[in-house]
Formats: structure tokens, sequence, C-alpha cells
């Protein structure tokens, strides 16, 4: 069933999906990367290649998925997108602003509008510095505020992720795992981007825990009006939480759709064997019992 | 049938200068030959804790471990470390969660399997290399001399935890404890490894220890299920009968019976499918 552009559906957390909301935030077009890598001791060089061809839009507002195997390309997007890396070739368009076309100094302030979240938030986050230091530091770094405007802004947004105040000298090996990626969202949002790229950023949570960030990043989503790429590789868990799905296979994007559609009538054949490896819970035990 | 792991009042009590936690409390249970026993719990709640005690793992100087494990009839927790490094790899055996760091990143991968045969039994380091060999193929690997001298770092994901879980089962150990044997790998690879261990499972005859937070892998493979909060059993019994009817609002929580449907994606799609029609 194609969505209809005309009509307004609403759809999961009461989102809009209609004609005045599909303003896009980011439109990826014939994106490729290689990685040129050393063979050890021979010291041979070699390409890897991580994007082929790759085009993603992003709707503003909206929670984007994109999903696939290991080693499919979906962390090198997203690292193009945040700027960490930089693409072969292609073209990033960002609120109307072709990235790659953009000079060193013209791409600084765009670093703020998207940030990244990352899969170990053990390994993301600076072990020496204390919590309110991790969260400030974006803000020393891009000259925003007083010291002690600074600080204001990190209690607020320990307060926003739900971290409780007790814990801003608190060193990221002090709290739990939890607690870790909650601070990293925090330290992510503290320049207020428009949009985050979170990196399997739940998967090194347990269940319950994943299932409370989540519920954070719908609540921080439509505080700030947030739009999410969320780089996932559990089809699972993606069907709780996301408007819009894009499958990656190969180096390339094969098939974008919203979530709905793409859970019931995936159009592309790898989709499709993607979704039929994974059999539901309800189905596992029901068979259990035959 | 007899019991192949008896665990009485197991207690761990960790141990530092500031600081003094339980992470499991008097916690008992049986493993039968041959079966799958899984442990569910969110993270902290002590299940890596009770697997690694059951290996005698944990260091005398920071954990007290109190209780007993009585492993085909001896005691595990008084035993002495030459009998203890008997049992590990031939009698009882582990498969990490991160199979990257779990094997030497040094070491070529045929050598690191060799070498845990040549450390339980008197053979000739050829015979061990064969062992290596047919158990690599038995886990679905094409043990290539090019594999055989491979490092951990020139593997995928999904060959370096059937390489991990070779290394497991080539003493033929009663029982292996799996913690969280899936969680670093991707849907497909996930599929794959629970397909192998439910065919090891019936051709070897093993009994698994199965630490998972995924219902999904837990309904898979279990025949019992333990689920653990704060470091006790909340709930315990066969897994038909906990999923179908659990007792306890935890037991629900973990696996999923606490709410109407599963996915809310399927529940919006006919919620669109009806707005379509009318």
């Amino acid at each position: 069933m194609p969505l209809d552009s005309e009509k307004t559906l609403k759809v999961g957390s009461g989102k809009q999906f209609g004609a005045e909301q599909a303003e896009e935030l980011v439109r990826i077009e014939h994106l490729s990367k290689e990685y040129v890598q050393r063979r050890p001791l021979t010291g041979a060089e070699f390409t890897v290649r991580a994007l082929e061809d790759a085009n993603l839009t992003i709707r503003r507002g909206i929670t984007l998925a994109l999903v696939g195997e290991s080693g499919a390309g979906k962390s090198t997007l997203g690292r193009c997108l945040a700027l960490l890396e930089e693409p072969d070739s292609g073209e990033i368009w960002f609120d109307g602003k072709n990235l790659l076309k953009l000079s060193r100094r013209e791409l600084f302030p765009m670093h703020r509008q998207i940030q990244l979240v990352f899969q170990d938030p053990t390994s993301a986050l600076n072990p020496g510095m204390t919590a309110e230091e991790i969260i400030t530091e974006p803000l020393a770094i891009h000259r925003e505020g007083t010291k002690a405007q600074r600080r204001e802004r990190a209690r607020e947004l320990m307060e926003q992720v739900d971290l409780p105040a007790r814990l801003e000298h608190k060193r990221p090996l002090e709290l739990s795992g939890g607690q870790r990626q909650r601070l990293a969202i925090a330290r992510a949002l503290a320049l207020k981007p428009k949009l985050l790229v979170l990196d399997e950023a739940l998967s090194s949570l347990d269940l319950l825990n994943q299932e409370l960030i989540l519920k954070l990043l719908a609540d921080l989503q439509r505080i700030h009006s947030l739009t999410y790429l969320h780089i996932s590789h559990d089809l699972r868990l993606v069907s709780q939480f996301a408007d819009e799905v894009a499958v990656m296979h190969d180096r390339r994007i094969v098939e974008q759709q919203p979530a709905s559609e793409l859970f019931m009538q995936p159009h592309d054949r790898y989709t499709q064997e993607l979704l039929a490896a994974m059999p539901s819970l309800e189905s596992i035990c029901a068979e259990r019992l035959a | 049938m007899e019991t192949l792991l008896k665990v009485r009042n197991l207690t761990i009590r960790y141990r530092s200068e500031l600081t003094e936690r339980e992470a499991v409390r008097r916690v008992s249970f049986d493993v039968a030959p041959g079966e799958v026993l899984g442990v569910m719990g969110e993270s902290g709640c002590g299940k890596t804790s009770l697997g690694l005690a059951l290996l005698g793992l944990l260091s005398k100087e920071h954990a007290e471990v109190s209780g007993s494990v009585m492993f085909r009839g001896d005691d595990m927790l008084t035993m002495k470390e030459t009998s203890l490094q008997e049992i590990r790899g031939a009698g009882i055996s582990m498969v990490y969660q991160e199979p990257g760091t779990a094997l030497s990143p040094v070491m070529r991968i045929g050598m690191q399997i060799s070498e845990i045969v040549h450390a339980h039994r008197q053979w000739s380091w050829k015979k061990c290399r064969a062992e290596a060999h047919s158990m690599l193929a038995r886990v679905g690997l094409t043990p290539t001399e090019r594999f055989f001298s491979a490092y951990p770092h020139q593997l995928s994901g999904g060959q370096l935890q059937r390489v991990a879980l070779t290394q497991a089962l080539i003493c033929g150990p009663a029982l292996v404890i799996a913690d969280e044997p899936t969680a670093s790998l991707d849907a497909r690879s996930q599929c794959d490894l629970i397909a192998l261990l439910r065919e090891l499972k019936q051709g070897l005859r093993i009994s698994l220890l199965l630490i998972s937070h995924t219902p999904e892998i837990q309904a898979s493979l279990a025949d019992r299920l333990m689920v653990m909060q704060d470091g006790e059993i909340v709930e315990e019994g066969r897994f038909d009968r906990m999923y179908w009817r659990p007792v306890q609002g935890y037991t629900k929580t973990l696996l999923r019976r606490d709410r109407p449907a599963a996915d809310r994606n399927f529940e919006r799609a006919d919620a669109e499918q009806e707005h379509a029609a009318r």
C-alpha cells in the first residue's frame, strides 16, 4: 500500500505524516566510500569498498532506522553523515546545504547540527572526565556561554536525560551502562543538534534499559523536534520505534519505506529474506507446543 | 534422571576497599545431562557472576563464594586448582559474549584450538590439529589451511563466535556455559548460531547453561528457564510453563507477556489498512 501524500496518516507517537511535514532534512545521493588499508607485514595497499552509490532521504522530525547485516556499510554511512569520514564521491544535502561543497570554516558550525551517539558508551566517553565536563566540553569547543552558564546547561541536560544531579562529579566508570548511555545522549544534545545519528546506541544495553532509553529518545524527540537516524541490526527492536526503515545490503540502500509497510510488505528480496530470518517470539513458542 | 550439576545456596560477595556487595544470593538449581537451562535477567542481576563462579574463575581476593557447586558429585568450590583445571574445558567449558576479546589476537586460529586439546590430552600435536580440524567442520566452518593460519582479526564476527564455540567443545565437555553467545552477532548470524546450538545439543548430548536476556533465543533453545533479579532467582520452571503461565511480573516483562501484541508496527499497519478501506 503506497503512502498517499494527500492524506495525513497518524502513525506511532502521534506524528503527522503528510504533505506539510514531508520536508526533508537530509538527502544523500550516490554516496561512495572506499577505505585504503595495508596488509600486515608486506604493507601492500588494498581497498575495501564500504559504500557504493547509496541514496537516502531523511524527513524532518522522524526516526529513520537504517538496518542491515554487519559489514553492509551502515556505520560508514552514519559516519559520513556526521562528518567523521569524507566520502569519495556523491552528495550530502543537509538543511538545504551540500555539506561536501563547504569549506572547512563553513563546515565547523555544521558539526553542531549533527551529533553522534555510539554503540559502546564506555569507550566513547573519556574515562578521566566527570559527567559535567563531558557534557560541557562540546559547548566549550564551540565557545558557547560562560563557564557558569555551561555548568547550568549541563545540569539542565542531565535532568532531561533522567540522570540524578548528584552524579555530575562522577566519572563514566562509576556509572552503570544505562547511565553511561544517557550521559552520551546528554553530551550529544548539548549543542542543540537537528539530527542525532544513533549508531547501535541500544545494542550494549539489556532489554529493560533499552526500553527506558527508547522512551527517553521519544520524549526528547518531541521536546526538541529532533530527527533520528537510528542504525541497528536488530529488526525486532526497530519495529518498536521506527517511523521509516531503510535497508542496507552490500554497500547500497536497497529499500526505504514507512516502517508499517516495510514489515507488512517488503518489496526487495533481501528485505524479505531478512524478515523471514526473524521468527517472532510468539511463533517460536507456539511451535514448541506443536 | 541423575543430575550433572547441583548448585546449592551459592552466594557471591564482591569486596573492594570501599564497598561490599552480594552479586548472587543463595541460588540453588540443578542441570540434568543433555538439558538446556536458560538464565534471564537484566544486566547486573548476577548472571555472568554465576557463570564465572561455576568455573571457579572469580578471584579469591575480590570475591567470596559460599555454598556448593557439585559437578558429577565433587564440590568445585573446595577443589584444588589442579583438579579444577582438569574440569575446565573437559568437564565444563565457557563461550563468552565477545569472541573478539576472548580469543588471543596474536595466535593463529588453528593453534588456539589445538592448544586446548594438547593441554588436556597426552596427544601428539598432529593428532591435536586433526581434532581441531574435525571440530571446526562440525560447527560449520571450512577448516582450510588458510583458515587454520588466520588471525582472529581476519575473521568475521560470526566466524569468531564459531571458533570460540569450537574451543569450548573440543574436549567434549558435559556442560557448556554460554554467556550471551549471540549478543555481538547480526540477525542472520544469530539465527545460524541458534540452529547450530540446537543441532549440537541433539548430536553431542551436552548440557547448556544459556545466559541471555533475549527471549527469542531462550525460546529457541531452553528446556527450563531461571529468572534472576538482584542476585536471586525469582522464578524457575519449564520454559513452556514460564512462557504461557508466568507467575512473577518480572518474568512477564522479560518474556514480553505484559503487553497485548508484540509489534506496535503490525498494529499500526492494521489501523492504516482500516483507514484506507474507509
